[in-house]
């Protein structure tokens, strides 16, 4: 399409004045989408020029030690990286599957009466702020964890290495945990669109085969949406890499890799969420900013495998959808 | 099509009936995710309101918080305070979030779409304290003071990012038909964008841009170095400003029952809040007809 | 168009509702401060007192931590900071002025624990040092029961908690396991934040709280008022005399007492000498520069100091924190007196 698209109408006044309008809109448009690589310049910018003391001193060993010890001032940010990943992996382990499956009952099954009070509530579990996510988990979510499901995990999964050790509550397990349940309405809301956008034609087709309502769903849906799905999974571990207070009252901030999920971790955000305001030496506030810049950096590398998974999933059908 | 072939092709009853009851199965199971994943909602609002409907009375409202030691007072200042970033925010986040997905959604080449929507993406991933140290160090050290400028700039541009792709998304569920037919009849591109199109996924976009309010509405990271609060009504929108997610965070970590109590109270205004704007809106746009 | 109208309108709406709310206040002088956490209840106390004294001005305080109290007086953001912890002399160099510490109270940090029965333990500071090392890990080891005869302590592994969030308690409790364990010196060492051995992080007073209360076996440290406000059970420690005191008022006066206090005010009272004094014990102090930039701010400022020093002091008590003694609040008022606007 012509990226002005403007109608070849008669060579009037009217049609010249539209034409200026129609520019000058195109250019306010243009100028707010790159806002956003304004945005991203700036943030880049600032956390380089807030690390660079961090930068100079540890340079590319930072990311592979795995000290932090504010008094010596030596910081590394392994096991955070580590935590952010295992916690934002649990909490797509559980999103995923519930989030498209509870998008498909709404799309492809919920009575009309029920469909909009569930999305009205899920739109709500999505208007929860983090802090609040975190008092609930400390207060509930957790006590309840680590009388109740971690036991039976242990006694049952225990031969596995995730799933032994001591248990505390506070863990990798429970930051995925609330993770998941904060990033389930993003996958649910987003899921639903792309499914809802499946013609109707498809499942008709499949009708007219004789298939099953899971089979209509497999076949003419899923196979159809499925690029979709995966681009709100992506939207979701975008989310889960960034999330903050919650996590930060439930992961343990233990500094610390280990196999198992019951042990705590630490995250990137919350590392900076719980020391930012108290460091005290240029050094480690400057470490903390490096962090932050780890935590961008991740975010990207994640992104860009997701668009290359995204073109090869996508194969001919490129474009817009 | 010969009868012999046909039968061939049809399956058998019992295949039949068990593709019947892994549909059952599924079907049941899909259910059974939506109610877990409206669980966590109930339990969240169940406890808040154990927790702070006692605290809730008309001086919360109305009062400024009382010092240590003195029971009651409120928390006015810091709802005012969380309407007015949130004003603020909303000025700033919405016309360049709603343009930019206008340019994702109408203009953009492929590339560049990829490159800003990829953008947009990381932006949302970015810890929301990250914005705090940005903006702080953007808007607080140049200008000396925190103000309240800093807070709604802040949440203002974590905003950005979030309402441009919820607006692409529903603006590309627009049917292409609506533009191409606005074409025929020679109406300018401004115009079929902003009348039709947008017009069309006005409910889409009002919906985004108040996830995003919500979204920020409940932030306290970016505000601890940019609104910073104050325990006072603010003069001027130069001055820190007091905000409820500020006064939970500062009342929970204290060491007094009373103050926890406010912080729950505070937690379950601000969840009131956020909720209550949800439906309403929600409400008012569903009882208009859609063009 | 009417839809597209509506989003700007509830802005404006927005704007429009908080405008009157936000003129209502006669215009007074607003004066900002920021820091430290722990003290912030006495000095919202103190500064809501102080507006019946003297109405034309308001005292802005928020607890964003020590080390944001720090770094705001030295960008000077912030009429005054607030921290819990001395600054460093690296720190202190590195202010654009003259910056002087203003001891204002102090106060304690309890050991918190969660045991069956909730019994009243007894430690000393070794043997804390050790459980923070990882050394001691169950709750019957000799070195916590030889100290608890009578006590019939569980085979329990403990579970250690401490602070995830930098803060002024940690420095405290770090200051003086460092006192009292040339190991943890040496290993961990004293700061805001440190490197922890072993062990759960909890996010403030609340967070470590909340976990010493659920695990049973676990310990904690937190503040006195937290502790006492909350009903959690707390140990009396061995001072440096060799007596078990336990944390209050009182014994933390006592630690002040016998405190020895530099000319710049940046002291240590952890493990104080005498028999009353409870060895885990802190003060904290405001940040304020000698010479005041703003000469209105300023004269309003000393004038609040001036006050704080001789009403309210009074007010500490009740609120669980330690006043300073005569001598050395002579001593500050002399200090107050020489800033200049």
């Amino acid at each position: 399409m012509d990226p002005l698209g403007r109608p070849r109408s008669p060579a009037s006044q009217a049609a010249r004045g539209s034409r200026w309008a129609d520019r000058n809109f195109y250019l306010l448009a243009l100028l707010a989408a790159l806002t956003i690589l304004g945005l991203i310049a700036l943030v880049g910018w600032e956390l380089y020029r807030g690390c660079h003391l961090a930068l100079a001193k540890f340079g590319p060993a930072f990311l592979a030690n795995s000290s932090w010890d504010p008094v010596s001032d030596v910081y590394g940010a392994l096991p955070f990286i580590f935590g952010t990943l295992v916690s934002s992996l649990i909490a797509l382990i559980i999103a995923v599957p519930l989030g498209v499956a509870t998008a498909l009952f709404l799309t492809e099954m919920a009575p009309q009466a029920i469909r909009q009070p569930v999305i009205t509530v899920i739109e709500m579990l999505a208007a929860v702020p983090s802090v609040i996510f975190g008092l609930w988990g400390i207060f509930v979510l957790i006590p309840w964890l680590r009388d109740h499901l971690f036991p039976w995990l242990h006694s049952t999964l225990g031969f596995l290495p995730f799933f032994s050790g001591p248990i505390y509550g506070v863990s990798m397990l429970a930051g995925g945990i609330i993770v998941a349940i904060m990033i389930l309405p993003i996958i649910t809301s987003v899921s639903r669109e792309i499914i809802r956008s499946v013609p109707n034609l498809q499942r008709e087709a499949a009708y007219a085969l004789g298939s099953t309502h899971w089979e209509v769903i497999r076949i003419a849906v899923l196979s159809y949406a499925h690029r979709g799905i995966f681009g709100a999974a992506v939207l979701g571990l975008g989310r889960a890499l960034g999330e903050t207070m919650a996590v930060t009252m439930v992961i343990g901030n233990r500094p610390e890799i280990s196999a198992s999920l019951f042990a705590p971790g630490y995250t990137l955000a919350s590392v900076i969420a719980n020391e930012f305001t108290e460091a005290t030496s240029d050094l480690y506030l400057s470490a903390l900013f490096e962090l932050g810049l780890v935590l961008l950096g991740i975010t990207l590398i994640v992104n860009v495998i997701a668009q290359l998974m995204l073109r090869t999933f996508s194969g001919s059908s490129t474009g817009k959808t | 099509m010969s009868a012999d072939s046909y039968n061939q092709a049809r399956p058998s009853i019992s295949q039949q009936a068990r593709r019947r009851w892994v549909s059952r199965i599924v079907t049941a199971l899909m259910g059974l995710s939506a109610l877990l994943v409206m669980t966590p909602l109930f339990l969240v609002l169940y406890f808040l309101i154990r927790e702070g409907a006692s605290a809730l009375d008309w001086h919360f409202f109305t009062q400024l918080p009382k010092p240590t030691g003195e029971v009651g007072g409120g928390m006015a200042n810091a709802i005012v305070g969380t309407l007015v970033l949130l004003g603020m925010a909303a000025a700033i986040g919405v016309p360049i979030g709603v343009m930019g997905g206008v340019y994702l959604a109408e203009y953009g080449g492929e590339r560049t779409n990829d490159v800003i929507r990829f953008t947009a993406d990381v932006l949302n991933g970015i810890p929301s304290i990250v914005w705090g140290m940005v903006v702080y160090a953007m808007l607080v050290v140049p200008f000396k003071t925190f103000s309240a400028y800093a807070g709604g700039v802040a949440l203002g541009l974590m905003m950005v990012p979030m309402v441009m792709r919820t607006t692409e998304e529903v603006m590309l569920l627009v049917p292409q038909s609506y533009r191409e037919a606005g074409l025929a009849l020679g109406i300018a591109r401004w115009k079929i964008i902003t009348v039709i199109v947008i017009r069309t996924a006005m409910r889409g976009i009002v919906t985004g841009v108040l996830i995003a309010l919500a979204r920020v509405a409940g932030e306290t990271a970016p505000l601890l170095f940019t609104a910073l609060g104050n325990n006072f009504w603010s003069h001027n929108l130069s001055e820190p400003i007091s905000a409820l997610p500020l006064q939970i965070f500062s009342y929970a970590i204290s060491p007094y029952d009373d103050w926890h109590r406010q912080a729950w109270a505070g937690a379950l205004v601000l969840m009131l809040l956020i909720l209550v704007t949800n439906l309403v809106v929600r409400m008012l746009s569903r009882g208009r007809p859609q063009s | 168009m009417n839809k597209l109208s509506s989003l700007p309108a509830i802005a404006a709406c927005l704007l429009a509702l908080s405008a009157p709310a936000v003129n209502t206040a006669s215009a007074q002088l607003l004066i900002n401060g920021a820091g430290a956490t722990f003290p912030q209840p006495i000095y919202t106390k103190w500064f809501s007192e102080y507006a019946k004294v003297d109405p034309s001005v308001r005292f802005n305080y928020q607890g964003i931590g020590s080390g944001g109290g720090q770094k705001q007086i030295l960008s000077e953001t912030v009429d005054f900071g607030a921290s819990d912890g001395p600054m460093s002399d690296a720190n202190l160099a590195t202010a654009p002025r003259k910056l002087w510490h203003i001891p204002t109270v102090a106060g304690a940090v309890v050991i918190s624990y969660n045991l069956p029965g909730n019994p009243h333990l007894h430690l000393d500071g070794p043997t804390l040092a050790a459980i923070y090392l990882g050394k001691v890990t169950k709750w019957n080891d000799p070195a916590i029961a030889g100290q608890n005869p009578g006590i019939s302590l569980p085979a329990q592994d403990i579970l250690v908690v401490h602070r995830s969030d930098g803060s002024g308690t940690s420095y405290i409790f770090t200051d003086y396991l460092s006192s009292v364990s040339s190991e943890w010196a040496s290993k961990v060492g004293k700061n805001t934040a440190v490197q922890w051995p072993t062990g759960l992080g909890g996010k403030g007073n609340a967070g470590v709280a909340g976990q010493v209360k659920q695990a049973s076996g676990a310990i904690g440290y937190v503040e006195l008022a937290y502790a006492r406000q909350n009903g959690l059970p707390y140990a009396d420690m061995r001072n440096s005399s060799g007596v078990y005191v336990s944390p209050s008022i009182e014994s933390v006066v006592a630690a002040l007492a016998s405190a020895s206090i530099p000319e710049d005010f940046r002291f240590s009272m952890v493990n104080s000498p005498g028999e009353k004094a409870y060895p885990i014990a802190g003060a904290t102090w405001l940040l304020v520069y000698a010479q005041q930039k703003d000469s209105v701010k300023g004269q309003k400022l000393v004038a609040f100091l001036k006050w704080a020093f001789t009403e309210g002091e009074k007010l500490a008590a009740s609120l669980d924190y330690a006043p300073l003694p005569g001598s050395v609040q002579a001593r500050v008022l002399e200090r107050i007196n020489s800033i200049t606007f």
